[in-house]
């Protein structure tokens, strides 16, 4: 049998299962895990969190994650590779050192770190060299908006993180490379991908896809024939074999519970998607198209037959900027006629707020239980419904009207309509709202670097 | 004859932006066929017309026995600034699997496709 290298994906998201990373190292043989942290929003909380205390700018989480994959690094050679440095990749890795230290590991470590994803220090330099940085899906400047950025990183892609495994790092930790990056570039380095190996490097990202979601390739969130997935309190993540011609099998830990199947596989592979023909990465423009499945025995789905085609000369920049206030409250209505009281309730308060001449930018009631997820899809079954959640959310950039907004929701406990409960939280809290701003960048201006400690 | 897309396709759905998306796969391989040719783009924005602000794309992946959906304007603003409930349209998938599709007899009754209750 030739050669497979295991990538195990094992984390989603931040603030996935805390015991997903342990359980991908300990539960069979794996040669790489990968754990992504980050979401469009997540770089923006970590650049408030860094402006705090400059010792931060990473995800917390990925330390304790690293704790409890400590002995299988450093006795059974796991290699990690994590975008969990955010936008201090420098202070993740301290992070990481000093918990290894304690641990009385000084030493197993050698953590790759790898930088020049964070444009900000350069955005001005960057504009006035003529780089518009447009909004993707608007076309406005980013001049309309500059005074409120608080973040821009470019999505780094995988040849940095492979540079740092060939100078033999056991740990890598990137900021906002691409999340298919991490599962790809063990791949590329273990099997010599050329970087112009385009068929090779869409599979290694079309891999990366696959599992970086998590449990939701391998029984998570999976509509089909929902109710017979097994033990899904014992989940297990996925986990990539590939082989050097770019081919792949999915499968998961024996024992585990969930499922890995052609359903569940193409479920994810679905998810978010946009064109399918050109899903574009820094490394390679990877076409779904190509995509084959085939069943490959219990829980082990074959992936081949994957086409890519070069990359582009673009870098996408993600920009979090601050963009107004928002609050959202709730009240609940029971039987009978819960709908109807709930919707009385927001006829009242819009008239109140109208009394005190408070417009907004936006208004949303819903009605959960009746029809908040699929509005006037879901029909009339939410008039018999045993009680309804009446949820409401204004938008705005005046602090002080969303401020004014939250003391109008509670008083229609006594003074508003009848049978009403689930109050216990009070006013609702006012969040900032960071926005988020898609632009592309010519390639050329971005210099990532490798640091080997 | 109507056929409930919920008996012939499973799906799921996520967002980019104000956008989202809803891959639709047939539960059998011999439906794909069916669905690339009921399932057209017009009749999914007619099912979400007055739900979405934007139009829909359609894309086909007869390699997956899929379609992907694209909804503009579905998600208030998306991300951070959305107010809805379902702000990252995780949920759109189950919103268009309520389609009713009429599919002459014959070519219902050939591909086996189960009858709405």
């Amino acid at each position: 049998m030739s050669r497979v290298v295991r990538v195990a994906g094992g984390q989603g998201f931040w603030g996935d299962w805390p015991e997903a990373p342990r359980r991908q190292v300990e539960g069979g043989p794996v040669d790489y895990l990968m754990l992504d942290y980050l979401a469009e929003v997540t770089m923006s909380i970590l650049q408030k969190q860094k402006e705090r205390d400059p010792a931060m700018g990473y995800a917390r989480d990925f330390v304790g994650a690293m704790e409890s994959v400590l002995p299988a690094v450093a006795e059974r050679g796991v290699k990690v590779i994590a975008n969990a440095g955010g936008v201090n990749p420098e202070a993740c890795a301290a992070a990481v050192q000093a918990m290894a230290a304690q641990a009385g590991r000084t030493g197993a470590l050698r953590i790759g770190i790898v930088t020049g994803d964070n444009l900000l220090p350069r955005l001005d330099e960057l504009l006035a060299g003529g780089h518009e940085l447009r909004n993707m899906d608007t076309g406005e400047a980013l001049s309309m908006v500059r005074d409120r950025v608080i973040a821009a990183n470019a999505y780094i892609g995988s040849t940095p993180i492979v540079e740092a495994l060939a100078r033999d790092a056991n740990v890598v930790i990137t900021g906002r490379s691409t999340d298919t990056a991490l599962t790809m570039a063990p791949l590329r380095h273990e099997f010599g991908w050329g970087a112009a190996d385009w068929d090779r490097l869409a599979a290694g990202i079309i891999a990366g896809h696959i599992i970086e979601c998590g449990a939701q390739c391998s029984g998570g969130n999976c509509l089909h024939d929902w109710r017979s997935i097994p033990d899904l309190a014992d989940v297990g993540y996925p986990i990539v074999e590939g082989s050097a011609d770019g081919s792949f099998v999915v499968t998961k830990h024996a024992g585990t519970g969930g499922r890995v199947s052609v359903e569940t596989v193409t479920e994810q592979l679905v998810y978010e998607m946009g064109d399918p023909h050109a899903y574009i990465t820094p490394d390679v423009v990877a076409d779904f198209t190509s995509i084959q499945l085939a069943p490959d025995g219990l829980d082990r789905v074959r992936v081949f037959g994957i086409r890519g085609a070069p990359a582009t000369d673009k870098l996408k920049v993600s920009i979090a900027y601050r963009s107004g206030y928002k609050a959202v409250g709730s009240l609940v209505y029971a039987w009978p006629d819960a709908l109807e009281k709930a919707q009385l309730a927001d006829r009242v308060l819009r008239e109140r707020l109208d009394r005190l001449g408070l417009r907004f930018e936006k208004v949303l009631g819903e009605f959960v239980g009746a029809s908040a997820t699929h509005g006037p899809l879901a029909g009339d079954a939410g008039r018999q419904a045993p009680e309804v959640q009446y949820r409401i959310g204004v938008r705005d950039a005046d602090k002080k009207k969303v401020e004014r907004f939250t003391r109008e929701i509670v008083p229609l406990v006594l003074n508003g309509p009848p049978s009403v409960t689930g109050f216990a939280g009070g006013r609702p809290k006012v969040e900032e709202i960071v926005a988020y701003w898609p632009a592309l960048v010519d390639k050329s201006v971005v210099q990532t670097r490798v640091e080997v400690r | 004859m109507r056929v409930r897309l919920l008996d012939i396709a499973h799906a799921r759905s996520g967002d980019k932006g104000d956008t989202a998306n809803v891959g639709v796969i047939a539960l059998k391989p011999e439906w794909y066929p069916l669905l690339e040719r009921h399932l057209t783009r017009e009749c999914v924005a007619r099912h979400f017309a007055g739900v979405i602000e934007g139009g829909v794309e359609r894309y086909e992946l007869p390699n997956l026995k899929a379609l992907n959906f694209l909804l503009h304007g579905a998600l208030d603003g998306g991300g951070t600034l959305s107010l809805k409930t379902d702000a990252q349209g995780k949920v759109y998938s189950t919103a268009l699997l309520r389609v009713e599709l009429d599919i002459p007899d014959d070519e219902a009754r050939v591909a086996g496709l189960p009858a709405a209750p």
